[in-house]
């Protein structure tokens, strides 16, 4: 770049303003990136409901970062006076309740807008070529927000987050050999202390956060530079426009989408909004009532249940029984289920890419597993005797409890929409593809 | 096309919201009905009354340690009336917190256990619990107190307001089958009157709870407040992006 030539630009606005940009394009690639990412970035122009979630999850994004900074200027570090300080927020800090519920709430709609998102890749066929390192890059995305989570769940130092913390690291305790050395260093202690929330507090506030941006950036990057998948699943490059070269059915991004989006971030805002003012515990999915005692170690809660974005996974755990006397195999398949998501793109055999063209085979599939992940989320935030036993007449399930057996039957559709998918995809009666989008 | 997956989008939704409206934390052990208080934190005399409820019972033993004196200005009191009336210590701050004068060490020895701090228990156990706890003490010749609980089977604490409710009696009423077997079906009677009727003990805990809810979360009224406004301004603001949207919009064919 720097060996080549730059044209200067004219002034885009007249007056001092103009003559900044111009003074300032000529130090910094501003205009080239202005038109490369938003002014003469070509999206499809059928874009639908499904597609406001990408830009919701960066707003959720931001409001995370803004809020936590607040957050962090009175919060405490510290054992003996983290769960003090939350309160303190909630009570003395100017606004600090508002900040602390947009966070907490901001933590859940993360997740549901991120599932959202990645429902619309499903549908879609977002993943296939030439987007697989789109893909794979919000998967990454995908597991470093659940770190996140997990380690800023721990900072209020309630009775959730001390038992929710001590059950995902009991899970690192389960590896076989090296685990109990494992969960030691993870904690830094012998149980979960001041050493643990701190550490704790230092992956929440500066490491993830900074892994976080950085794998945003390079979802955004690689997807500006192969352009946007549509709900048609068809590549607009393929008709461009001979007078002026862009795709046909491309729209600039900017005002287009940057309009539209404002539309849906005012929906999105009203509903995070109607949470955050009206019911911030969400019935205690988004703010566990365990977690307004403070920890106890002494003192193990009920029932502890992971906050629900997690609970799908927590059922495959519960849901697989220990063999050879390790529970092992448990925290290996909920590993997995996470896993096994960076290989769709290449599981994926299809000829078409959205929907809207597959077979029924890949509906049903899709139905399934969407259906056995929401029960599975619901099961886990319920002890496993929900639904009573089955029968003691029954042979080798009979007196297993209920759900016990409904959530392995879930987790078996949930992996067979993965690993069957190369055999249904082949042999799925596709429909034709329209040459263009449909709009 | 469209319609369709905005339905499927809708559909999704739905069943989540279902699934998600089914109680979480109904896994207790105890299935008492819980009796709703009927909170209204508006009701600035019943939030003092149980302000003064929970000063003069509560807080002999329990702590409030994250809720200060000056807080319940929010309740409609001056300072110097929570330092006339409430305050244990008149040379107390506004900014103290709600300490009791009980000593940990002393609880322990009496009562077998720290009582656990009260500032949050509205959060945590809520305002239903609460209600129906402070009135469900019965006569338990076979617990330490010689009280026990419907609500918080053989919990440490006495009836502290047997005084003003008299105490009850677990009377058996009934019969019931359940799990095929058949129960005793039970019910709270009252066996000595106290000072005060049962409506009058009832709107005594019921103040006495409305004045927890709040400490549980004080900003609570200006929160619902300032909610109503800022939908208000999404409302408008979802319109306006609308008209621009559209008038955008118009050019792509």
């Amino acid at each position: 770049m720097a060996n080549t030539v730059k044209e200067p630009i004219a002034p885009p606005v007249s007056g001092p303003i103009g003559q900044v940009i111009v003074w300032v394009d000529a130090r910094f690639p501003l205009m080239s990136l202005w038109k490369g990412h938003l002014a003469e970035y070509y999206a499809p122009k059928n874009f639908n409901f499904w597609y406001y979630f990408g830009s919701l999850a960066m707003l959720v994004l931001v409001m995370q970062i803004v809020t936590g900074i607040f957050l962090t200027m009175n919060y405490k570090p510290d054992a003996k006076y983290a769960f003090a300080s939350v309160e303190y927020i909630m009570r003395d800090v100017h606004w600090g309740w508002l900040i602390r519920y947009m966070h907490s709430t901001g933590a859940s709609m993360f997740f549901l807008v991120v599932y959202l998102h990645m429902m619309r890749g499903l549908m879609y066929g977002s993943d296939r070529k030439p987007r697989e390192l789109i893909w794979i890059f919000g998967c990454l995305i995908y597991l470093t927000l659940m770190a996140e989570a997990f380690f800023g769940y721990l900072l209020p130092w309630g009775q959730m987050s001390y038992w929710g913390a001590q059950v995902i690291i009991n899970l690192f305790a389960a590896v076989p050999f090296i685990g109990e050395d494992l969960a030691v260093w993870i904690r830094g202690d012998y149980n979960i202390g001041d050493a643990t929330l701190n550490r704790f507090f230092a992956f929440h506030v500066i490491a993830l956060p900074l892994v976080l941006l950085g794998l945003v950036a390079a979802h955004i990057m690689a997807l500006h530079e192969v352009g946007s998948n549509n709900p048609d699943g068809v590549d607009i490059k393929k008709h461009i426009d001979p007078k002026t070269g862009t795709p046909k059915d491309g729209i600039p991004f900017h005002p287009y989408y940057t309009v539209k989006d404002v539309v849906g971030v005012v929906v999105f805002l009203a509903l995070f909004s109607a949470i955050v003012f009206f019911a911030p515990e969400m019935g205690g999915y988004f703010l566990e009532k365990p977690n307004f005692v403070q920890a106890d170690p002494l003192q193990t809660p009920a029932h502890i249940a992971p906050v629900w974005y997690f609970t799908p996974f927590y059922a495959m755990l519960r849901a697989v029984p220990s063999f050879f006397g390790s529970a092992f195999w448990g925290v290996a398949v909920m590993g997995a289920a996470t896993l096994i998501l960076f290989a769709l793109p290449w599981l994926d055999r299809g000829k078409v890419r959205s929907i809207r063209y597959r077979g029924p085979i890949y509906k049903w599939f899709l139905g399934a597993f969407v259906v056995s992940f929401i029960i599975l989320g619901y099961l886990g935030v319920v002890p496993t005797t929900v639904w009573g036993q089955i029968p003691n007449a029954l042979p080798i399930i009979g007196g297993v409890d209920t759900a016990t057996v409904v959530s392995r039957i879930l987790t078996a559709v949930y992996f067979a929409f993965f690993l069957l998918m190369p055999w249904y995809t082949k042999i799925d009666k596709e429909l034709p593809e329209p040459e263009r989008v449909t709009y | 096309m469209k319609t369709t997956m905005f339905r499927a989008a809708l559909a999704t939704l739905t069943a989540t919201l279902a699934i998600a409206a089914a109680p979480v934390f109904a896994a207790g052990k105890v299935n008492v009905h819980l009796d709703d208080p009927h909170i209204n934190l508006k009701d600035q005399a019943s939030l003092q009354r149980g302000a003064r409820n929970f000063v003069a019972n509560c807080l002999n033993c329990h702590n409030a340690q994250f809720m200060r004196w000056g807080h319940l200005t929010q309740i409609g009191l001056t300072e110097d009336q929570i330092k006339a009336s409430l305050m244990p210590n008149p040379d107390g701050k506004m900014s103290d917190y709600m300490t009791t004068t009980l000593d940990a060490k002393d609880a322990k020895a009496w009562f077998g256990g720290v009582p656990p701090d009260l500032t949050l228990v509205s959060r945590s156990r809520g305002s239903d619990w609460l209600y129906t706890f402070l009135r469900s003490f019965y006569v338990d010749p076979n617990s330490p107190t010689g009280w026990n609980n419907e609500v918080f089977p053989n919990v440490g604490m006495p009836h502290v307001l047997h005084d003003l409710q008299g105490s009850q009696v677990k009377a058996v009423v009934g019969e019931k089958e359940a799990h095929g077997k058949k129960e005793a079906l039970t019910k709270l009677v009252v066996e000595r009157q106290g000072t005060m009727s049962q409506i009058e003990y009832d709107n005594y805990v019921r103040d006495l709870v409305n004045y927890m809810t709040f400490m549980g979360e004080p900003a609570r009224v200006k929160r619902t407040q300032l909610g109503v406004i800022v939908l208000l301004f999404l409302t408008f603001a979802f319109f306006a992006a609308l008209i621009v949207k559209r008038e955008y919009w118009k050019d792509v064919k």
